[in-house]
């Protein structure tokens, strides 16, 4: 009985603290965010929560009815799509190169892919916004070599999305390339050994040994990738705001303007849970076309 | 001949994976008005150190330089010791629904952080912490994703040990202290790693919660000063480089410890 005791004690000592923390700063908030959401909670609630109303489902039917709402989550739709398959294909293709047995000097190569990675966001974003400058860019000065005419990336509606894009696949792609390389590692090499020995080229190899084997990594990878693209917020904060015409605008960035900017909560906690339940679809998607892929 | 191609593409991916580093760090030592030319330079016509000069003596950036070190370093330290404690009680200890709490605990790392954002702000703000460094540190008390770490990496650690150790009289806490702790050395490091790292480059969190200039850290003081010199690269730059040089710094010293912890598992910025 002692013991059992003791044990009691030891286990509210060790996960006490974490549990407590977890539930007080994250699982109250979760619920909380709910009920928030189907309130009228605005800057005269902030004062005095009492004035806050249900409103049922108000915040959500005007969500749908929101023009900017729409156009941010097309925003952020075309973001994913295109940024994360590209940021897939770019960190596998590296991890391929690095992988090969030719190459030497592997260390360097991957500490310089990785360097994008670990740097502030914020700071690299302010960078990139002057590479994307007009004229005095480096990248309009990279492009005159092969002869394309000056672009003003940021400020074009049509490529100011595209160039957020190019930047978010720089800066994130030596992150999934280390993952591919560890899930390469796994592979086992008598599996090309005997492949080779009947004859298979190097890209028949590729297609029934690597990316077989690599799947349960490339799902893995697909998933967190999209999770992290779906909460786009800080690049088009510091490079184009929203601009230009609303064309970079993302969800996240929309939640926190309504939130934090006006103090419209329970609208902006409507969005929240419009996002998580987008990246919710999306995950149970991923991993049933991942299943039915292997199971075809 | 292929050998010679693919060490040709390597190293060109390398050149313009570094090249913004390399205009960011020649701008920054530009007086104004000589990083906006054509064509760019990379490396500066006479340099000078009078951007940094602005930047810590009219622009005050040493208190946002150490705003974010002692956060870093507080956020660190105190999640270091809740999740290893408690990574540790999930990976040792026997109590009835231990599995289950821990799987609702890794289900629910797939909501969003914004989901929570709103309501933390009126909590923190009710306790008086907005524009206190308590709003940093408090959210980042304990993390599932550490917990879950050092969990996977101590249920490795043979029991017959703690057993013994217990026969011998050792209390709970002297096992966590003298065993657990510098078995799980490794996982620590990385662990803290990640968390002083992503701490340091965090942004829309402190950018919420921190409303006074004295009181921003260096991603959020960088942010406020593109507002109002959107016309100086070179101070920007300046900027940007005291914001990433600790990070790099860092992460360089500990490199192999940060590759391992995103090969065990990977990681969400």
């Amino acid at each position: 009985m002692n013991s059992r005791n003791n044990n009691v004690k030891a286990l509210v000592f060790f996960l006490g603290p974490a549990m407590l923390a977890i539930f007080v700063f994250f699982c109250i908030p979760v619920l909380s965010a709910f009920v928030i959401s189907f309130t009228d909670f605005d800057i005269y609630s902030l004062g005095n929560f009492s004035n806050a109303r249900f409103i049922g489902l108000r915040n959500y039917t005007q969500l749908f009815e929101d023009p900017l709402f729409w156009i941010a989550l097309r925003n952020t739709f075309f973001f994913v799509i295109l940024a994360g398959p590209l940021s897939v294909a770019v960190s596998l293709f590296s991890a391929l190169l690095l992988n090969a047995k030719l190459v030497k000097f592997k260390g360097i190569f991957r500490l310089t892919y990785f360097m994008p990675v670990v740097t502030t966001l914020i700071a690299v974003a302010i960078v990139w916004r002057f590479i994307y400058h007009p004229r005095f860019g480096l990248l309009n000065y990279l492009l005159s070599f092969i002869h394309i005419n000056p672009v003003d990336w940021l400020g074009n509606p049509f490529w100011a999305m595209p160039a957020i894009v190019l930047m978010s696949v720089w800066k994130n792609f030596g992150y999934n390339m280390i993952i591919f390389i560890a899930g390469l590692n796994n592979i086992p090499s008598d599996l090309y050994e005997a492949a080779t020995i009947e004859g298979a080229s190097w890209w028949q190899q590729f297609r029934s040994i690597t990316l077989p084997m690599l799947a349960p990594t490339t799902l893995f990878i697909s998933l967190i990738t999209m999770i992290g693209y779906f909460q786009l917020f800080a690049e088009p904060y510091i490079m184009t705001q929203g601009g230009p015409l609303n064309k970079t605008l993302s969800i996240v960035q929309y939640l926190y303007q309504e939130g934090f900017r006006w103090w419209n909560m329970g609208y902006s906690a409507a969005i929240a849970f419009v996002l998580f339940f987008i990246i919710f679809l999306g995950s149970v998607i991923q991993t049933l076309v991942q299943k039915k892929l292997k199971h075809a | 001949m292929k050998k010679v191609l693919l060490y040709l593409f390597l190293s060109l991916s390398g050149i313009l994976t570094i090249a913004p580093f390399v205009w960011m760090i020649s701008a920054s030592f530009m007086a104004d008005g000589h990083a906006s030319v054509y064509p760019p330079r990379f490396f500066p016509d006479e340099s000078t150190l009078i951007q940094y000069q602005i930047l810590f003596t009219r622009l005050n950036a040493l208190s946002n330089f150490f705003n974010s070190l002692i956060l870093s370093v507080l956020v660190t330290a105190v999640s270091l010791l809740f999740n290893s404690m408690a990574g540790y009680a999930f990976a040792k200890f026997r109590f009835s629904g231990k599995d289950k709490l821990f799987t609702i605990l890794l289900s629910s790392m797939i909501i969003p952080a914004q989901v929570t954002m709103l309501p933390l702000f009126l909590m923190l703000k009710y306790m008086g912490f907005i524009n206190t460094y308590m709003a940093i540190v408090i959210p980042g008390l304990a993390n599932i994703f550490g917990i879950f770490m050092i969990r996977q990496y101590a249920i490795s650690i043979p029991d017959s040990l703690l057993e013994s150790a217990r026969i011998d009289g050792a209390t709970d806490f002297q096992i966590y202290w003298k065993i657990i702790l510098p078995l799980c050395k490794p996982i620590l490091v990385t662990l803290a790693l990640f968390t002083f790292l992503g701490t340091w480059n965090d942004f829309l969190w402190p950018l919420i919660v921190l409303t006074d200039n004295s009181m921003y850290t260096l991603p959020v003081a960088l942010a406020n000063l593109m507002g109002e010199h959107t016309k100086d690269p070179e101070l920007m730059m300046a900027g940007s480089v005291v914001t990433i040089i600790p990070v790099v710094i860092v992460f360089l010293s500990l490199q192999k410890y940060y590759l391992k912890g995103i090969m065990m598992g990977g990681v969400k910025e």
